[in-house]
C-alpha cells in the first residue's frame, strides 16, 4: 500500500521533470549573489567567528584606525538617543560594561589552570591593570592609587586613554569624557570578579598629558566589609 | 622649514580653519580671510577649467581630476594649494623658494584625517574647532623649523 503510494508519487513527479531541472538551473544561475550575501556571515571555509580557537586573537594586532572609526560611530549613534552629558557618558558606560563582561569571561579562559579568583581589592584592581590593560591596549595603566580621604574609592590612571586618541570634546560640551566606555569595560570585570563598584572616568589636563584620564572606582560598602574581614582572618 | 600660515578649505569653497604660525604676519579681519579663501576658490576652479592640455589624457596620466592651480610664488611668500580627492584644499604659505611644500602637504592631509575625521563630534563641511587636531599640527610644524 505505502509502496504503491511512493510510485504514485513518483509517476506524478516524472512527467513534470522538464520544468523542474529548469527551475533548479534558475535557481544555480541566481546562486551567486545568494552565497555573496551570505559570506558576509559565513566566510568562503563556512566556519564563523565562533568556530575559531579563542587563543587565535590572543597575539594579533587590529587597526587602530578601524577602531578609531567604530568607536566613532559609536560615540555618534549614543548621542542621538540621550538628552545630556551624562546620559552619554552612562550610555557609552552600559556600550562598554557589555563588552568587559565577555572580555573578563575570555581572558580567565586564556589564563588556563593559572587562572586564580582574586579575592582581595588589590589583587583585583591589579589583574586589571596588567592583565587585561595589556591585552587591550598593549600597554600597562599608568597608575593605580588609593585614595587618601576616602576608603573606598581606588583611582587607575591613564596617560593616553586608547579610546580617545583622536577624539578632542568641543567647549560645549565641558566635562564629557568618551573614556567613559573604558571604564564601563573596568566596571563590569570587576563586577564578574565580584566586587560591585561604580566606575566614571574623569579628564586631567595636564601640559604634558592633555588626554589624561583618571578612573575613579568606587566599590560597594560589603567589598570593603569583606575585605575588613579577611584582612583581620590573615 | 617655515611655514607662515595655513588654510583650509571645504569643497563649496568655505574656509573651515585658518591658522598663522608667526607671529609676525599682518592679519586680516575674520570676514577678509572668508572672501580671500572664496576668492581663491573661484580663481582655482577658473584654472582648472582653462587647462589646455585635452583632460583626458592628463587625468590618465597624474590620475584623478583635472587640477588648478597649485603654486603661486612671490617676492614674499610661496603659496602651495593642495587639493584632495573628496575637494577639500589645504592651502600652506611659506617663505619663497621653499622646497618640498607638497610634502608638508600630505603630512596636514594626514593629521586632518585622523585628528579631524575620526573625531565624531565634527560635523563634516562646517568650522574646524578640534583641540587635538591644533595640537598635532602645532607639533608637526613646530617640529619643522
Amino acid at each position: 500500500m505505502h509502496r504503491q503510494s511512493s510510485e504514485t508519487v513518483r509517476s506524478t513527479i516524472v512527467p513534470f521533470s522538464p520544468p523542474a531541472s529548469k527551475h533548479t538551473s534558475m535557481s544555480s544561475l541566481a546562486q551567486p549573489p545568494m552565497s555573496s550575501s551570505s559570506s558576509l556571515r559565513f566566510p568562503q571555509n563556512r566556519k564563523t567567528i565562533y568556530d575559531r580557537h579563542l587563543n587565535r586573537s590572543k597575539t594579533s594586532e587590529l587597526s587602530k584606525a578601524s577602531f578609531a572609526f567604530l568607536f566613532g560611530e559609536m560615540v555618534g549613534y549614543a548621542q542621538k538617543r540621550v538628552a545630556g552629558i551624562q546620559d552619554l557618558e552612562k550610555k557609552l558606560n552600559a556600550h562598554g560594561y557589555m563588552v568587559g563582561q565577555r572580555l573578563l569571561e575570555l581572558y580567565s579562559w586564556r589564563e588556563g589552570r593559572s587562572a586564580k579568583r582574586e579575592t582581595r581589592i588589590l589583587g583585583a584592581l591589579q589583574f586589571l591593570t596588567t592583565t587585561v590593560w595589556t591585552s587591550l591596549f598593549n600597554k600597562a595603566a599608568d597608575a593605580l592609587e588609593k585614595s587618601r580621604e576616602k576608603e573606598d574609592e581606588y583611582m587607575i590612571a591613564d596617560n593616553e586613554p586608547v579610546v580617545n586618541t583622536y577624539i578632542s570634546i568641543p567647549k560645549e560640551m565641558g566635562t564629557l569624557n568618551c573614556a567613559a566606555f573604558q571604564a564601563g569595560v573596568i566596571e563590569a570585570v570587576l563586577d564578574g570578579c565580584s566586587f560591585p563598584c561604580n566606575v566614571t572616568a574623569h579628564s586631567v589636563v595636564s601640559e604634558q598629558f592633555p588626554q589624561k584620564t583618571i578612573f575613579l572606582i568606587k566599590f560597594d560598602q560589603k567589598v570593603l566589609d569583606r575585605e575588613a574581614q579577611l584582612g583581620a582572618s590573615t | 622649514m617655515v611655514v607662515l600660515s595655513l588654510f583650509i578649505m571645504n569643497k563649496s569653497g568655505g574656509l573651515i580653519y585658518h591658522r598663522n604660525f608667526n607671529s609676525g604676519l599682518q592679519s586680516l579681519s575674520a570676514n577678509d580671510y572668508l572672501v580671500l579663501a572664496g576668492t581663491f576658490h573661484g580663481v582655482h576652479a577658473i584654472t582648472s577649467l582653462i587647462n589646455p592640455v585635452n583632460n583626458t589624457t592628463e587625468a590618465g596620466i597624474r590620475g584623478g581630476p583635472p587640477r588648478g592651480l597649485e603654486v603661486m610664488e612671490s617676492e614674499m611668500f610661496r603659496m602651495q594649494c593642495f587639493q584632495t580627492l573628496t575637494g577639500i584644499k589645504f592651502l600652506v604659505f611659506t617663505e619663497p623658494g621653499q622646497p618640498n611644500v607638497d610634502v608638508v602637504c600630505k603630512k596636514i592631509y594626514e593629521i586632518y584625517a585622523d585628528y579631524v575625521m575620526k573625531n565624531p563630534f565634527y560635523q563634516i563641511e562646517m568650522p574646524i574647532r578640534c583641540e587635538q587636531f591644533d595640537r598635532e599640527l602645532g607639533k608637526f610644524l613646530k617640529g619643522k623649523q
